[in-house]
């Protein structure tokens, strides 16, 4: 079978290109998730892939050259004369390295190179991200200053309070439309359920000037209830949409012999069509619940500079632009953000990649 | 089943009704209120909310539907499907139908919404400079966003397919999709990340150091090439998408018109491009509309990468510029209707689509 040979020799090739791309894919992460446990100055002084053990120059000995020594003239070291500009960058000797150590005080180091592994983790970034008390970081030259932790627990309580009934409230109202739309026949029917399907990739922004008014003139601004609603109107064309696909779906027969019983449609519903729908509501339920939990724009809009109610996205958007480069924040504060749909994902991946597939309409 | 519809008993059940939505607009006013004005531990709101969400938004239906039922059969029968659609059509039409239509009606007007300037506002839009900026990107972010997306989904799709170990792939690709873009800005704002000095922490900067490059700041010099910069967040977080979809897609490509192809001579590089793109056509399209009605709208990478700084601006971050922080309500909603009508289309497509699939 010299054609099964053939293909399992490309079998191998395309497991190695796989592997290089999905190598690529999770580096980034990779780097935030390393960085956020490394303390703050050695962040800023290597890079994360430098706490895998890797070979390093390691100074062994320094050799103190007269004060007074050119630099600008050649430089004699053990009998052999450098310039400057090599003795800056490094240069090799009997497999030394020859560089400066201060050029001021013409000290030279020769290094050795030597296997560096053991790194220092820390877990002081997520205590000063998630508490909002005081703390003392040392800095990269050695100094010491305090910072006011972020606070971000608080925040992440929000983002629950926000996203559960925001998911919750949407998924209940829209299986009862979709009932209605899928097994009963009432005048305006068809057009309502034209105008659900032209909603479904309408950009909210059309819908975000009008509902701040609304919202000012109500004084539901940075409150809870405004964002629940908000989120509410923003996922229900969806909800309802696959609500509706799932719900025709079922067979006629169900709805028949129940009837027969003299069951309502009210009973129906609740006792018969909400129990046969728990995939589809957990697959929607999920995909709302994680739309809201990663919603930054809503949240900015109606949520605006309250801190009391800001949610972790907006926290983090925050913390980007005012505290850019303190990457011992950002990254642990980024961390904890994706920890409930890292969580979600990988716990159900079935409903979840389900509920996405469904969901990709949304606008 | 005949039921002599007796006056008196439709006038009782009509009572009952006002009676059930007159409590109704109370008790949930009063909770409105309640979470509106509530200063209590947000968590103890949030468990309130959920037992209001589910338990409150229920009784509504129960007690509306125990009121229709006090109607005559046929009344009762027309009456129902509306109090099941009611709450989803109440809060749609107030939240989403009608300020889409009085964002219309807004984008007519000047700043401050209290004079008519008709087209005034859309010919300012494209011609001032800004704004053109923001069009101009997302156009790329459209073209190059999609494009990449789409055809790094089918070469991974394609390669998990014939890879062995196909179920992690996937996992490791699709990750990015359940994180927020926030969460997303910060770790390609780390990847990108440029200090002066020798030690560069950025990975994009140390790989570029190692090979003797020159460290660059990605994402504020090089304009415009540092949208494309941006962009490569869109596709590390999109690619996962389309790779889902065209995998199950592929799958569905038969066996035998495989085997027979294979048997007939065919490399693996024409089976791809003469069956399987073929005949996963129409998936591909969906993918690209789905994506391209998403790319449109793109707003929380650019606003935490750059904030529309640097000549990053897309339409969205303009809408948000124009209408949060400038309050110039004219070229806010006209940008908006602008995305609207960029997206036009795909509505257009998906009614056709329903109507096609019978609708009802």
């Amino acid at each position: 079978m010299a054609g099964k040979k053939k293909r399992r020799s490309k079998k191998w090739i395309v497991n190695i290109v796989l592997g290089i791309i999905c190598f690529v894919w999770l580096l980034p992460t990779l780097g935030l998730l390393i960085s956020s446990f490394r303390p703050a100055a050695d962040i800023l002084e290597t890079g994360w892939w430098k706490v895998f053990p890797h070979q390093e120059w390691k100074t062994k000995d320094t050799i103190q050259l007269s004060k007074d020594v050119d630099l600008r003239g050649p430089i004699e070291v053990n009998g052999q004369t450098y310039t400057d500009d090599q003795l800056k960058s490094g240069v090799m000797q009997d497999g030394k390295r020859l560089t400066w150590e201060n050029r001021r005080a013409r000290e030279i180091s020769v290094q050795d190179q030597g296997w560096v592994g053991s790194p220092k983790l820390t877990l002081d970034n997520y205590k000063n991200v998630i508490t909002g008390k005081e703390y003392t970081i040392k800095n990269a030259d050695g100094s010491e200053s305090k910072e006011k932790g972020t606070g971000l627990s608080q925040a992440f309580w929000n983002t629950l309070t926000i996203a559960v009934p925001a998911t919750v409230i949407p998924v209940l109202i829209a299986s009862f439309a979709a009932y209605a739309f899928a097994w009963l026949r009432f005048p305006g029917r068809r057009t309502l359920f034209v105008v659900i399907i032209a909603m479904l990739v309408i950009p909210i922004q059309v819908a975000l000037i009008p509902v701040l008014k609304d919202y000012t003139s109500l004084g539901l601004n940075g409150s809870y209830l405004g964002i629940w609603l908000a989120h509410t109107a923003f996922g229900l064309p969806l909800v309802t949409y696959f609500m509706y696909n799932f719900i025709s779906q079922l067979p006629k027969d169900l709805f028949e012999s129940a009837f027969m019983d003299g069951a309502t449609h009210f009973t129906i519903f609740s006792r018969l069509i909400l129990p046969l729908s728990v995939p589809a509501l957990a697959s929607i339920g999920i995909f709302q619940f994680l739309w809201v939990w990663n919603d930054y724009l809503v949240s900015l809009i109606f949520i605006g500079n309250q801190p009391e109610v800001q949610v972790m996205s907006m926290k983090i958007a925050d913390l980007v632009g005012s505290r850019g480069n303190d990457w011992h924040l950002l990254t642990s504060a980024a961390f904890i953000s994706m920890l409930m749909p890292l969580a979600i994902f990988f716990l159900l991946q079935k409903y979840f990649v389900r509920g996405l597939m469904g969901g990709s309409v949304k606008g | 089943m005949n039921t002599q519809t007796k006056p008196g008993f439709s006038i009782k059940a009509l009572l009952i009704f006002l009676g059930v939505l007159i409590a109704n607009i109370a008790v949930n006013g009063v909770i409105f209120i309640f979470f509106r004005d509530s200063s209590l531990n947000p968590l103890l709101t949030a468990v309130l909310a959920v037992l209001w969400g589910v338990l409150g938004v229920y009784l509504i239906y129960y007690t509306f539907t125990w009121a229709v039922e006090k109607f005559p059969d046929r009344i009762s029968r027309s009456v129902l499907p509306y109090v099941f659609i009611g709450p989803a059509v109440l809060v749609l039409g107030w939240l989403l139908v009608l300020p889409a239509l009085r964002t219309l009606y807004l984008s007519f007007f000047n700043a401050s919404s209290d004079k008519f300037v008709g087209l005034g506002n859309y010919i300012a839009i494209f011609s001032d400079r800004l704004l053109a900026t923001a069009l101009r990107n997302n156009l790329l972010w459209v073209f190059v966003g999609t494009l990449a997306c789409v055809a790094f989904g089918l070469l991974i799709a394609i390669l998990a397919d014939r890879s062995s170990y196909e179920r992690i792939a996937k996992s490791i690709i699709f990750m990015p999709m359940a994180i927020s873009f926030v969460a997303a800005g910060v770790i390609w704002k780390f990847v990108y990340y440029y200090q002066p000095g020798d030690e560069q922490i950025g990975l994009l900067n140390a790989i570029v150091m190692a090979l003797g490059g020159e460290p660059q700041a990605w994402v504020s010099m090089l304009q415009p090439w540092n949208n494309f910069f941006l962009i490569i967040i869109l596709i590390w977080m999109q690619t996962g998408f389309a790779m889902v979809i065209f995998s199950a897609a592929i799958k569905g490509v038969p066996d035998d018109i495989l085997e027979a192809s294979r048997v007939d001579g065919a490399g693996e590089i024409r089976i791809f491009f003469r069956i399987i793109i073929p005949f996963i056509s129409t998936t591909i399209l969906t993918v690209t509309t789905t994506i391209i009605v998403f790319t449109l709208k793109i707003f929380d990478v650019v606003m935490v990468m750059t904030g529309g700084q640097y000549g990053t601006e897309v339409v969205a971050t303009q809408f948000y510029r124009q209408f949060f922080m400038y309050r110039n309500f004219g070229y806010g909603s006209t940008l908006a209707i602008v995305l609207l009508i960029a997206v036009l289309p795909v509505i257009i497509i998906n009614l056709r689509q329903f109507r096609k699939q019978g609708g009802f």
